[in-house]
Formats: C-alpha cells, structure tokens, sequence
C-alpha cells in the first residue's frame, strides 16, 4: 500500500485498510501474537487519511502511542507494520520498537513515539531542517489531546511559531486521555494554545476525512510558502479501548450511551457513503487480501535474535558494557 | 511512628493482601492519620490508578485530597514541590517507571536541592511513587528500573518493597519522613496471589531505613531488592537442594544504603553476588560491589560478582526473559563465586 491519496476512492482505501488493519491486531494480540497489547486507532482513521492524503512523500510526520494509523496513511508496509507489533525481526524497526514506535525513515515516517508530548520538539527540528536545507517539505506532529498539557508541546508551539517552521501540529481530541475526560484536564481551549503563540488554529470535523484534507491542505500550503506553522485540532471519538488491556479490565469511565452514540459518527461509513456499492466492495476485498498477506508475513517472520541486543548502540559498533553476569 | 487510626470494630487487625492492596491500605492509613496528606497523578482518582492501588481512595477522601491531575509529569511533581512546602506531603503517582522522566528536572534540580539550598529551613515531605521493573510483558517505557538515576542524587531518599507486610508499612513510614522519597513498587508482584501475606495492622514496622535478612546461610550472600528478592530466595531454596546455604539480604533501602547486615554477612561467607534487574554499569550494584570490597577486603574469597539486566534499552517482551535475573543466573554467579 502506498501513501494515502486525496480521491474519494483513495481516503477511504485509507481510513478502510486503518480499520482492518487495528482490528486484525486486536485478534493477534487476543491470540497472543502481539505481546504487550496495542492502543486502537479506531474511530480516528479519518485523521490520519486526511492529513497524510495532503502530503507529499518526502514530508516526515512523527507520531503517538496510538499511532499505526499515522504510518500505514504515510505508506509504511502494512506488513511490516504488523510484523513489528508482533515482535519480529522482519518488522519495521526489526521487532525492537514495538506498537508504539514503529518508523520508517524511508516513507518520511520518524517515529511513532509513546513519551506523550515527545515527538513534538523533534517534528520542529525536522522542520528546521528542511527549511535550513532549501526544500519546502513540510512536517507533522500527530498528537493526542492529553499532550496539550505536556510543557514540551508548548514549548514545540513557541519554537515552530518563532522561526516561522513548516509544521504542522494534529491534535487529535478523542475526549479523554486514557480515562481523564478533556472537560477535566484542559483550562482554555486546544486552539487557544496554537493561537496564544500566533499560530493560525482550526478546528475540524475529525470524522470526516475531507474535512481533515481540507484543513491540512490550507495548513500545508502555508507551510510550504514559508509563512510558518498551523494547528488542526480534530474531533473524534475513540472507538475502542484506551489499551487493549482495558478489555480484560473494564474501566466504567465512558457511559454505554456515550460511546454508542460516538461511534455512530463513523470515518468508515461516511467516506464509504461516497463510493457506489460495487467500488467500495472492491476496496474491501483489495484491503482484506492486503492484510490476509500481511498477517501470513507477520506470523512467519523469525523473533529477533537476543544476541543482538548490542548491535546497534553504537555507531561504531562500540560494545564497551554489557551488565548481565560479571 | 504514630499508629495509624483503625476502626477497630469492623476491620481485622490481621488481613491476607497481596502488594497492591497493602498499599493501597497503607496509602489509606497514612491519608486517616493525616489530612495533609494528599494523593496526585494520572487517573488516580476515578479510575483508582492503572494498577488500581489508589482504588477507592478519592471516592472515601474526596476530590480534594485524592487528585486526578492531567498528563503533566513535571507539573505534577512541581506542584507537590510548592505543596510540600507549604505545609502539605504530596504523594505524587507516576503511572510506569518509563514516564518519571519528563519529571526529572523537578526531582533533581529543586525537590533534591531545597532543604540544602535553604540551609534546612524547609523540609520537601514528598513521596514519588514509581511502578517500575518488568516481567509484566509490556511494551518500551513500561518495564524500567531507573531507581538507580535518583540514588546518584544527593538529597533523595530512595526505597522499595519486595512484600506485602513491608508495602503496608514502608508506604506510611515513606509519607512520614520529613525528606523527599522516591519509593519504588514492584510492579509485577503487585497483584501476586502467591505472595498474599499476613499483615498485622497493629503490629511495630520496623525502621524504614534498614535492609533486612530475609534468609540465613553460610554458603554465599545475595544482596537485592524489590521484585528481585524472590527471584533469590527462589534461587535459595534450589540451592538448598544441592547442600548450599545462601543468606538473602532485602536492601529495602537504596538511598541511603544500609550496608551493615551485607558487610557482616559477607565477613561470614566470603562471597558476595549481587542482583538486580537494573543495568550494572555506574549503577546501585557498582556502589554495592565498591563498597564491601572497600569494607570487606580481606574476607573476599572472590571478587563481588552481579547479576544484572542488560546495558541496552529495556528489549521487547518477547526478549524479556533474557533480560531479567532469573533462578538459573543466580545459581550460576554463586558457582561461579565459589569456584574462584
Ligand atoms: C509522558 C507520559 N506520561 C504518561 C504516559 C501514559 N499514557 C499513555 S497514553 C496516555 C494518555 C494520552 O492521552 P492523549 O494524548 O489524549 O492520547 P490518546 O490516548 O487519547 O490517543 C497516558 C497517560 C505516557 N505514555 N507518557
Ligand atoms: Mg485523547
């Protein structure tokens, strides 16, 4: 699969393959293929579609904990997505990230990144890069809404707004950061953040992946024309668990009502409406045979080799130290 | 220590808990001794904390003592900073070992520095609780032992729990010490059925700064702590099996380290082997290791040998067990001491 594409066909092959894709690792990690569980991207597809679909393949994106979804949309491998989640050497990052780090430096993807607020000041160097190299590449910053309360993002905002930095700042408010609802953790607004530091802030339909296309479209064209940052604040719901482990604990902090009425605004359905029967089937059965591949790759793969856990900390090579018995 | 306030009438004096809910029990003695005692941190309240050791808390103490705060590590330890100040003693939660980080400037540069900057004229009573070791089979940032970063700063007091009866007690004794302690919970053992203890809520803890014997020998010493001091009695007791008598030391306390019964012990065996899960390199197992060697110099029938996690980040689940000290290395590092 490649980048997301801006068509009507393209979105929803996008939001489509996220969906599968995360409901496929949840059976993997309920057969225990995926040890260490997941956090769903479910109900936020239409972001990371949206966002990504107004790209370009050589911008960079940086990400989340919940953040496979980002990187299947800026056209990593699902199979080396799926392969790294379940721990193994033909993974993206060779089994040794995990879930909440996939990256592929190839596909302009830097990293998923599970230190809330963490991969914000690394979008901006990244930025600064590529303003300081004379390309007009552009880069995003995926961030949830219990991120807004990180200092680091504040400080991410004031440093991209100050050197004027083609980045873009996706705040993806689901609601809640694991259970803490964002009517409880957030004084003022998550646009009043970006617009306390001149940066231009909207907020967007986070179910609707058009909605998000067209905000990040007016946000990239500023950044490539060099007139700095933008925040897009988008609204979901997520659909599943903060955590897969939250399945076996029931955690009561969202009503049944609430979180039947959350889903009923689905990305799925809405860019699915805008495809005749017989297109969007072909796109179901195109990602199901996708990930029916992806899931035979993942499962065959070997597990990392644990005498190479000294590889590669070093660029030398260097293995001064290696604890364990001595 | 002052006795926590029991009701007596409907709460046995003696209760069968595992870690977890000793703690919690010891959170809610310390919080009905003192209404300055306060409980901060990411879903603590509500929720009752990931682990659910602050269950129920909030919901007997109110929003006012028992605080959800946002996703702000460095808030959350900052603010405990200006509470204890101010007359209060914070217990600030951190929900996984992996995430105390973006709280390090707090801890280091002022909740370690105050009392000596203000030549003793505050006292910062703060605990930092910190779920930390792995085994739990969980993803980067969620296994660590990073106890070791706050026992290098001077001004920390640093101590964890390897069993119930101890996290009943260590946890109030913890929140009564007029200096700032990081107290460290082992995380996997939290909710072991296997470790289910009598705790005696009307007994006398011992001193909170003191490790403790935990198993007597003369074969060889084992100094540990935390999740790891099963690991060695287990270790222990196959060694039994083979004629071997190895004296199991629970350090308790990391910072300041009380050596006392490890030089003692070491003075009787000659051998001593040291384990943790945490790396070795410039780390609490190197201090252990330079400091009976400095104390113990001619009883040493072999150099202080450790048993340690890796120097590498913290590997994926499915490698842990390569990672952790188990039965099997323990075992080998005493034969390897002995052979020397
Ligand atoms: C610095 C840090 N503290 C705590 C955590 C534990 N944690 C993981 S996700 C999460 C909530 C994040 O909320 P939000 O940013 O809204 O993202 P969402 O999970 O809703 O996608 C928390 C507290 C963490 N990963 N990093
Ligand atoms: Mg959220």
């Amino acid at each position: 699969m490649a980048r997301a594409t801006d068509t009507r066909v393209g979105l929803y092959r996008t939001v489509r393959l996220i969906r599968r894709f995360e409901q496929r690792a949840v059976d993997l990690v309920d057969t225990g293929d995926i040890v260490g569980g997941i956090h769903p991207y479910t109900g936020q597809e239409a972001i990371a579609a949206g966002v990504c679909a107004a790209l370009r393949d050589d911008d960079v994106i940086t990400s989340t904990h919940r953040g496979h979804g980002h990187v299947l949309a800026k056209g990593a491998d699902p199979a080396r997505v799926l392969a790294e989640l379940a721990g193994r050497d033909t993974g993206l990052n060779r089994g040794r990230g995990g879930s909440m780090h996939a990256a592929d430096f190839a596909m302009g993807i830097l990293g998923a990144n599970a230190i809330v607020g963490a991969n914000a000041p690394i979008t901006v160097g990244a930025a600064w890069a590529a303003r300081h190299s004379g390309s007009d590449r552009v880069a995003v910053s995926f961030f949830g809404d219990g991120a807004v309360n990180q200092g680091v993002l504040l400080e991410s905002l004031n440093l991209a707004a100050l050197w004027r930095l083609p980045v873009l700042f996706v705040c993806e408010n689901n609601g809640y950061a694991t259970t803490l609802p964002v009517g409880e953790a957030v004084a003022g607004t998550i646009t009043g953040r970006g617009e306390a530091f001149g940066i231009p802030s909207v907020t967007v339909d986070g179910a609707d992946p058009v909605a998000v296309l067209t905000a990040a479209r007016t946000a990239v064209r500023r950044a490539r024309a060099g007139d700095g940052p933008s925040l897009i604040e988008c609204l979901a719901y997520r659909f599943d668990a903060h955590h897969t482990w939250e399945h076996r604990a029931r955690m009561r902090y969202r009503s049944d009502e609430e979180v039947h009425s959350g889903r009923l605004r689905d990305p799925v359905t809405i860019q699915g409406a805008r495809l005749a029967d017989a297109e969007r089937e072909r796109v179901d059965a195109e990602v199901e045979s996708t990930l029916d591949e992806a899931v035979a790759f993942a499962l065959a793969g070997p597990h990392p080799d644990p005498g190479g856990a000294l590889d590669h900390l070093y660029a030398s090579g260097l293995r001064p130290r290696q604890g364990g018995d001595h | 220590m002052a006795t926590p306030v029991m009701d007596t009438n409907t709460t046995p004096t003696v209760q069968k808990l595992t870690i977890g809910k000793s703690l919690n029990l010891g959170l809610r003695a310390a919080m009905e001794a003192d209404p300055k005692v306060i409980v901060m941190g990411e879903d603590v309240g509500k929720l009752g904390g990931v682990f659910r050791i602050t269950d129920g808390l909030q919901k007997d103490f109110g929003e006012h003592r028992v605080l959800d705060t946002p996703l702000s590590e460095s808030g959350i330890v900052g603010t405990a900073v200006g509470l204890a100040v101010r007359g209060f003693r914070p217990v600030c939660e951190i929900q996984f070992d992996g995430f105390i980080f973006p709280a390090f400037d707090q801890i280091v540069s002022q909740v370690a520095k105050l009392r000596t900057r203000t030549q003793g004229r505050v006292n910062v009573p703060i605990v930092i609780r910190v779920p930390y070791g792995g085994g739990i089979g969980a993803v980067e940032h969620h296994s660590e032992s990073p106890e070791s970063y706050f026992a290098h700063t001077a001004g920390l007091r640093v101590v964890t729990c390897s069993n119930a009866v101890d996290a009943y007690w260590m946890i109030q004794q913890a929140i009564q010490c007029d200096d700032p302690v990081l107290f460290f919970e082992p995380k996997r053992l939290y909710h072991s059925g296997n470790l289910k203890a009598d705790v005696d809520t009307t007994a006398t803890p011992e001193p909170l700064f003191q490790s403790r014997t935990v198993r007597q020998g003369t074969t060889a010493t084992i100094a540990t702590y935390g999740p790891s001091v099963k690991v060695c009695l287990d270790a222990a007791t196959a060694a039994e099996e083979e004629g071997k008598t190895l004296e199991v030391i629970d350090l308790r306390t990391l910072s300041p380290l009380d050596l006392g019964p490890v030089y003692e012990s070491v003075r009787r065996t000659g051998r001593l082997v040291v384990v943790t899960e945490a790396p070795s390199e410039s780390s609490l197992s190197s201090e252990i290791a330079a400091k009976v060697q400095q104390e113990c110099f001619y009883s040493l029938e072999a150099p202080v040998i450790r048993v340690t996690g890796f120097d590498v980040p913290y590997p994926p689940a499915k490698l842990e067990e390569h990672f952790l000290p188990d039965l099997d290395r323990v075992l080998d590092a005493v034969d390897r001491s002995l052979a020397w």
